[in-house]
């Protein structure tokens, strides 16, 4: 009942915006499309964490070098890990005026809890960015490389370990699994409240080891208190700036070198509702696109660490079908399907 | 001595006049977000946060930080009015605040809660300024454990102490307990309790329920007895802060008690709403007036906003040096800091040391700047009370209602702030306490997941709360604070009994 009124609120506002528009159209130039009205920008995660971080960044940058018409306001919908602000969009149908940014419970939430939602109800706009993990030891323990960790997990009884991690049944815990899977031995998983309280808890050596994201270490990495091992992606990260003692982001291992064969990374896309036009679709490509060439989003993306690759169309939609394939598998294996 | 040099330097930063400006500004926009229920300190200040990205970082968390301490400041004034707490950390103060204002006392609460509120911040800040380095890794020594034993030390300090039956006391916990179970389930990612409702995933917020249960609750009861607030004879002039002052230097021992509180909770991070519920329920227990806590006690106003402010100030310290927020605003500025391009850790205080000093230079500058506002403010906001309840009823439950809409942005959360105000009003009707739901509802998750954490960890051992003498000392207190009453009793009867003559007792 409530989407009925709203629905027809909008095609209110739709035809009230079409009528504006036609009485100032001139006549014979091609005008692409641009929001009539605020933008609202969904975070499904509450205040204060990674996704909403990103989002409040976006929303400072293109409001900065005014790079909509429109403004975009930050609406946090974090209720059932994120699967309200994901319904809100897939029932939001034919809506260019609502925009979603997404983490990797766009492909965890469905599977662990079963409410009905899927990337392929809603329209794929650009990956933003992948967020990287790396595993991290406290600095005072023994493990010095991956492979020092890995073999005292094998040696040592299931449970023995423990792992430190934001949110139950998403990104970390999957990571976990994974490792679980290739040593062949169960770690204990401890879910916090954010990827801070992880490091934190790591630094006071209440859990063993952690996979916070770059971002999230960083400061106690520098300070001495953790060491990063390997990161969960196909290639070292990129980033030269020197962090402590000669040693960078790029010098860090991937896992796979270390003999860990685990590969994660974490989407930060745009997704808009389902029934949009092609043109609505690429008015924000072009709006983000805009947003990567900003120094700020640069600096962003160099303090974070992040894997900075951009894809739109077809061959965002590509990746998306394989990762979401590449969760189905893991929670599967894992046992954290919804029963 | 250092601390002392740097925190010059601060000043000095301060000695930009835009940053003054900020700071005002931030103050004005805290006191009203403050007195807005729902619209919280955190919401606010992530509203503002895109704004402030062409303004340098020290502008841009004065002026941020200034929203939060004027947040913490107007917290307390529709909760002493109304009976509505704007923010979850001044629940506590509405127990004895809002029945001082039905006695005409309106001006008298509202200067007690903002002096305690100033009181707790200059602790909290000094001990900020002096003892950060030492004090900062304290926060490390908190495991699952340690975190769940705080939780149980609030409980145990604040139940078992009213004058309503323990079997209602009970039963409005375990209602409040059941209500925090909604939504998902942090620990294994299921949902529970949702019914394949789309609404009730969000579970229940706090927010809405204390609008709710308090505010609304508050109106129908009003509207029940008559239309008309009792109390609008309040006096409202200034000489009230003065008469009031003078009367708040013999509760200094809650004072002190309430800014320690405070501290230790900010800094651990427990957050500011545990902690103005434990010092309210340390402060009944161990004044000389502890029974008429409830009745419209100054130093039940006193407590609860010493420790509030306190601990909000000091939640800063675990955010600056190891990234952790101590409560949902400083969440929001961690964000911040990390979109400015700071990175808060243990480097932060060698690192950006203008930052640093100048934001602790502003939080002194920026609590007197906020006493003074809200002092100022005091018999204006006084004299609300004198407007006719027919006109300005209709007005809270509009606010009410904008505030339970802003919580989460959902429609559906006024129904459920309606649903509240009629519990609420059917509790105070039959004598039912609505304290023991409020602080189950907002203590509830967060007990419950560090209590399962901790049984994660150790196995399922339950050893691990005295595992060591922090956690250990913790369930002690804790089960000294909840047995409290017969211990009290014992102690009594063996006092009272005369030497010699016991047997006569007998």
């Amino acid at each position: 009942m409530k989407w009925e009124i709203e629905r027809s609120i909008l095609h209110g506002v739709a035809v009230a915006a079409m009528v504006a528009v036609g009485s100032s159209f001139v006549p014979g130039t091609a005008q692409a499309w641009e929001p009539t009205k605020t933008v609202e920008f969904i975070v499904p995660a509450g205040t204060g964490g990674g996704a909403d971080q990103m989002a409040r960044m976006l929303q400072g940058v293109i409001q900065k070098n005014k790079l909509m018409s429109q403004p975009l306001v930050v609406i946090n919908k974090s209720g059932g890990a994120g699967a309200e602000g994901f319904l809100d969009v897939k029932n939001s149908k034919g809506n260019p005026h609502k925009i979603i940014i997404t983490l990797s419970n766009l492909f965890t939430t469905p599977l662990a809890t079963g409410v009905p939602f899927s990337w392929e109800d809603m329209t794929p706009v650009a990956m933003l960015a992948l967020d990287e993990f790396v595993l991290w030891v406290n600095a005072s323990s023994d493990y010095k490389t991956a492979a020092d960790y890995v073999n005292a997990i094998k040696a040592g009884n299931d449970n023995e370990f423990k792992m430190g991690g934001t949110g139950s049944k998403q990104e970390d815990q999957i990571i976990t699994a994974a490792l679980e899977q290739t040593t062949g031995k169960k770690l204990t998983y401890i879910p916090f409240k954010g990827g801070g309280d992880v490091a934190a808890q790591l630094v006071g050596n209440h859990i063993n080891s952690s996979v916070n994201n770059p971002i999230e270490g960083v400061s106690h990495y520098r300070a001495g208190a953790l060491r990063p091992l390997c990161v969960f992606d196909s290639q070292p990260m990129p980033y030269k700036d020197e962090l402590v003692n000669g040693e960078s982001w790029s010098s860090i291992p991937t896992c796979k070198q270390a003999g860990l064969d685990v590969e994660y990374l974490m989407l930060r896309g745009i997704f808009m509702p389902p029934g949009v036009t092609d043109e609505q679709v690429a008015y924000y490509v072009d709006v983000f696109k805009k947003v990567r060439e900003t120094q700020e989003w640069k600096d962003f993306m160099n303090k974070g660490a992040f894997n900075t690759t951009f894809m739109t169309g077809d061959e965002f939609k590509s990746w998306l079908a394989k990762a979401a394939e590449t969760h189905k598998d893991l929670m599967t294996k894992a046992g954290f399907l919804a029963k | 001595m250092d601390a002392f040099i740097s925190l010059i330097d601060g000043f000095a930063v301060l000695s930009d006049p835009m940053n003054i400006v900020y700071m005002f500004v931030g103050i004005i926009l805290g006191v009203l977000i403050g007195v807005l229920p729902g619209l919280g300190g955190a919401n606010g200040v992530a509203i503002l946060l895109p704004l402030t990205f062409s303004m340098s970082p020290t502008s841009a968390i004065i002026m941020l930080s200034s929203i939060y301490w004027g947040a913490l400041f107007g917290g307390a004034i529709t909760s002493v009015l109304f009976n509505i707490p704007g923010e979850p950390w001044s629940v506590a103060t509405t127990f004895d605040g809002h029945p001082m204002a039905q006695q005409g006392r309106a001006g008298e609460a509202l200067t007690t809660a903002f002096t305690g509120s100033f009181i707790g911040a200059f602790v909290a800040v000094l001990v900020l300024t002096f003892l950060a380095p030492i004090i900062a890794n304290f926060a490390l020594r908190f495991g699952p454990a340690e975190f769940f034993a705080v939780y149980l030390l609030t409980f145990c300090s604040f139940v078992g102490m009213g004058r309503e039956s323990p079997f209602k006391v009970l039963a409005a916990m375990m209602l409040g307990f059941s209500l925090a179970a909604v939504g998902i389930d942090s620990v294994t990612g299921q949902l529970r309790l949702t019914f394949g409702s789309v609404e009730l995933l969000r579970g229940f917020d706090f927010l809405i329920a204390v609008i709710g249960l308090f505010g609304i609750g508050e109106i129908l009861l009003t509207m029940e007895e008559g239309l008309a607030f009792r109390g609008k004879s309040a006096s409202i002039n200034m000489k009230i802060v003065l008469e009031t002052w003078k009367k708040l230097p013999k509760f200094w021992l809650t004072a002190l008690r309430g800014s320690l509180v405070g501290c230790w909770l900010g800094i651990t991070p427990g957050g500011a709403t545990p902690a103005s519920f434990m010092s309210y329920g340390l402060a009944k227990r161990f004044s000389r007036n502890g029974a008429r806590f409830g009745k419209g006690e100054m130093e039940g106003v006193f407590a609860p906003e010493t420790a509030a402010h306190a601990a909000g100030t000091s939640a800063l310290l675990p955010m600056l040096t190891l990234g952790i927020p101590g409560s949902p605003t400083a969440a929001v500025l961690l964000g911040g800091l990390l979109i400015w391009g700071l990175q808060p850790g243990p480097l932060l205080f060698v690192e950006q040391k203008d930052f640093v000093w100048g934001l602790i230079a502003s939080i002194y500058l920026g609590n007197v700047a906020g006493l003074i506002v809200v002092l100022t403010t005091v018999p204006l906001f006084a004299a609300i009370l004198r407007i006719p309840f027919s006109i300005i009823a209709p007005i809270i439950i509009v606010i009410c209602a904008i505030g339970a809409y802003t919580v989460h942005n959902a429609l559906m959360d006024i129904s459920v702030m309606l649903i509240f105000g009629v519990l609420g009003y059917v509790f105070k009707k039959l004598s039912y306490p609505l304290a023991p739901l409020v602080l189950a509802l907002v203590l509830g998750d967060m007990a419950e997941s560090s209590f399962r954490q901790a049984m994660l960890s150790s196995q399922g051992d339950l050893s691990i709360f005295w595992d060591n003498a922090l956690v250990g000392t913790l369930v002690a207190l804790s089960m000294i604070m909840l047995f409290w009453p017969l211990i009290a009793l014992g102690l009594n009867a063996f006092r009272n009994r005369p030497p010699g003559r016991a047997s006569e007792t007998l």
